[in-house]
């Protein structure tokens, strides 16, 4: 009975809930800068322009073949729309050091964090890499995206010149 | 408990729900796979037909306050994870608060201390690894550049929970955050503790009921230039056998120097690990209620052939080192083509302790080379290199060659095998038809006098961006000693992605074999079926 009445409450206010929210905001989660830097993802700004936040790691193939393509059109990217990526490291303990190489290596023009015990993974219900997330001036996600072929930056941009005015 | 689980669960959204509207998300994912049987690869049909791994994760914040909850449903568990997961239950739910730098868990939750050598408490899915903490976590910044973090509780296995209670603290201090130095040379340092206490009633030997493993790091950064240095110990963990115990200590050491500027970067990686194996439980066995993490010192490949013999960190002894290049040729030149050309190096070696490791030898007169190279057994060499070029706007090619030793005795436990020398191309081509069509080819080929002989392998993979894809893919044991065992297995994938869906449909035959993330790695039977893949987050 006391189970019955549990289930009846958490659905009636579950709905109740969903129903009634706001747009998610960036969560208060902590990952590291690639200097060792312990930074709160909440804290993320770029002057009240959209951000991409895509997650990757060294041994992901998809999700460097998404980064090395937006790499190669960012600069026009920003220049149309302001927007900043920031590409979130998974690589753990294994890998973790060869991130700042290879990124440094490719030539890559975006903010870099680690999140080598998926706390911030986590916390956004990304479950497998790569996984991209649009966020607005708000700092609202507001699209997001699961893994990635040839063509779906495009699909992307599309999304971003849709917040921008 | 169930329903205190519940009201667990609903009693904080109530109270939130009356005032506010905060907001819930989460992910759900489902896989699911038929099991028919198969004579010729050795597959055996599941009694249930249908066997379902699944969860749903739920959580729900509002400012400073986060609740979630995890229920998962393994009924029953696929059959490459273990059957010791069977059931359903809401098996992970915790309660956070944070407030001026003091952030409060209370119930289940992840944490790694350092690179993990003494504690990384994390989930691997696709392995079966959850090895959650059940109970109380403090972090607490008082100032910027000072981090300190404590937790208590008890390790997660499956649906059970350890026999040993764990305590740990970690802190951190960045001396540039913290004295606000604003030099080019910035230096964090940390240290760590973790002790287990667990009863021990056994009537023949003294075992101790604390067990501490402590370590200490340092992190040094200036300009390109990256070092990251950690020493960890434990204190002498014996198993609580009735008739022989061994007391030696533990101990492990691991560094990574990194260079890195536009357009190259170098990475070089060493440890020594000896018998670091350290659990929640002295009594447990295999992969069960592991504490720490040790990642193999090799690189975690991509292409199926090129990982067909992976490396797995041996942690009751070895020694090895690691060298990584990434360079990029300028592009505009013959040499680096229009658009640039990438190209990656990787060198790892490692082999067996001198004088083998200490619990064998039980810490007596044992006095060995602390890094030995030479004349030590050898369990993984791995030499690769990866070149990647974009040929024209519609052309890309990816070329890989890899020679590999792998000793299958010792990373599989098995008896006659021996090293296993392997040399392996990988090709992957690229071709742009129209925008968003595009077609992928990867041809593969593995060359080897022992074991199961050549392999050979080709998939064809055809997307529709944003929405679809299409992969055919076969791997071919083209050069097995046995005729009758030049199997074929063949795979067909479908699926559909939109925004946070993503659904997938296979059908064909999975090889037995091993399967790693990270370097932690699982057998996985073979099989011949149909998978279903759902995953979705909101």
């Amino acid at each position: 009975m006391i189970k019955k009445i549990c289930l009846l409450l958490t659905i009636f206010f579950s709905t109740n809930i969903i129903l009634s929210q706001e747009k998610r905001s960036l969560p208060n989660v902590t990952v590291t800068t690639l200097e060792g830097k312990i930074f709160n993802i909440a804290e993320l700004n770029n002057n009240k322009k959209p951000m991409v936040i895509s997650f990757w790691a060294t041994w992901c193939k998809p999700c460097k073949q998404e980064l090395n393509n937006i790499a190669e059109v960012y600069e026009e990217w920003q220049n149309e729309t302001g927007i900043k990526l920031i590409a979130v490291s998974i690589d753990d303990t294994r890998s973790m050091a060869k991130v700042a190489p290879y990124v440094n290596s490719s030539d890559w023009e975006y903010e870099v964090y680690l999140d080598p015990n998926k706390n911030l993974c986590r916390s956004l219900g990304v479950s497998t890499v790569p996984h991209t997330f649009l966020i607005n001036s708000k700092k609202e996600i507001v699209w997001q995206h699961r893994g990635y072929v040839e063509g779906d930056e495009e699909e992307l941009y599309d999304e971003i010149l849709k917040l921008v005015p | 408990m169930r329903p205190l689980f519940t009201l667990f669960l609903i009693l904080p959204i109530i109270c939130l729900a009356q005032y506010n509207n905060g907001s819930v998300y989460g992910d759900f994912n489902l896989n699911l796979q038929t099991y028919n049987e198969d004579e010729s690869i050795g597959a055996i049909a599941a009694d249930e037909i249908i066997l379902n791994n699944a969860y749903l994760n739920l959580f729900y914040t509002k400012g400073k306050f986060t609740i979630g909850v995890r229920y998962e449903s393994y009924l029953n568990a696929l059959k490459d994870f273990d059957p010791r997961y069977n059931g359903n239950n809401i098996a992970h739910r915790f309660a956070t608060y944070n407030n001026d730098g003091l952030e409060i868990t209370a119930g289940s939750f992840y944490e790694q201390f350092g690179s993990g050598l003494i504690l990384r408490s994390y989930e691997e899915k696709t392995l079966g690894i959850d090895n959650a903490i059940d109970g109380i976590k403090l972090h607490y910044s008082p100032i910027a550049g000072l981090y300190i973090k404590t937790l208590i509780g008890k390790e997660r296995t499956f649906f059970e929970y350890s026999d040993g209670i764990i305590r740990g603290f970690d802190g951190e201090i960045n001396i540039n955050e913290i004295f606000n130095l604003k030099t080019k040379l910035k230096t964090i340092i940390g240290s760590s503790i973790v002790s287990r206490f667990q009863n021990a009633t056994n009537p023949n030997f003294n075992i101790p009921e604390n067990v501490a493993a402590y370590a200490g790091r340092v992190n040094i950064i200036s300009g390109g230039w990256n070092l990251y240095s950690e020493y960890a110990y434990k204190i002498n963990d014996p198993i609580g056998s009735l008739t022989e115990n061994n007391y030696a200590s533990g101990n492990a050491l691991s560094s990574n120097l990194t260079y890195s500027q536009k357009g190259l970067g170098v990475s070089l990686s060493a440890h020594r690990i000896d018998n670091m194996v350290f659990r929640a439980d002295r009594d447990a066995v295999g992969k069960d209620l592991l504490l720490n993490y040790i990642p193999s010192i090799s690189k975690q490949h991509t292409y199926s052939l090129v990982s067909l013999y992976p490396y797995a960190t041996q942690p009751n002894g070895e020694s090895g080192f690691q060298i990584d290049l990434f360079y990029k040729l300028k592009k505009g030149d013959w040499v680096g083509g229009k658009y640039g050309t990438k190209i990656d190096i990787n060198f790892s070696r490692i082999n067996a302790l001198n004088g083998g490791p200490s619990f064998l030898t039980d810490n007596v007169d044992h006095k060995p080379i602390f890094f030995s190279l030479k004349g030590e057994e050898l369990y993984f060499k791995d030499l690769n290199i990866e070149i990647s070029r974009k040929i024209n706007k519609k052309i890309k090619l990816v070329t890989v060659l890899a020679k590999q030793s792998y000793n299958k005795d010792v990373v599989q436990q098995q008896t006659g095998y021996g090293i296993i020398e392997t040399n392996i191309t990988a090709i992957d081509l690229t071709y742009k038809i129209k925008r968003g069509h595009t077609i992928r080819i990867e041809l593969q080929h593995l060359s080897t006098e022992q074991d199961d002989g050549d392999w050979s392998m080709g998939l064809a993979e055809y997307t529709i961006s944003p929405n679809w894809f299409f992969t055919i893919q076969d791997m071919y044991n083209i050069g097995n000693d046995n005729e009758d065992r030049r199997l074929h297995y063949l795979n067909l994938t479908a699926g559909f992605i939109k925004g946070s869906n993503r659904f997938e449909i296979g059908y064909g035959k999975k090889r037995e074999g091993i399967f790693c993330v990270g370097g932690v790695c699982k057998t996985v039977p073979s099989s011949n079926g149909i998978t279903l893949n759902i995953s979705s987050s909101f």
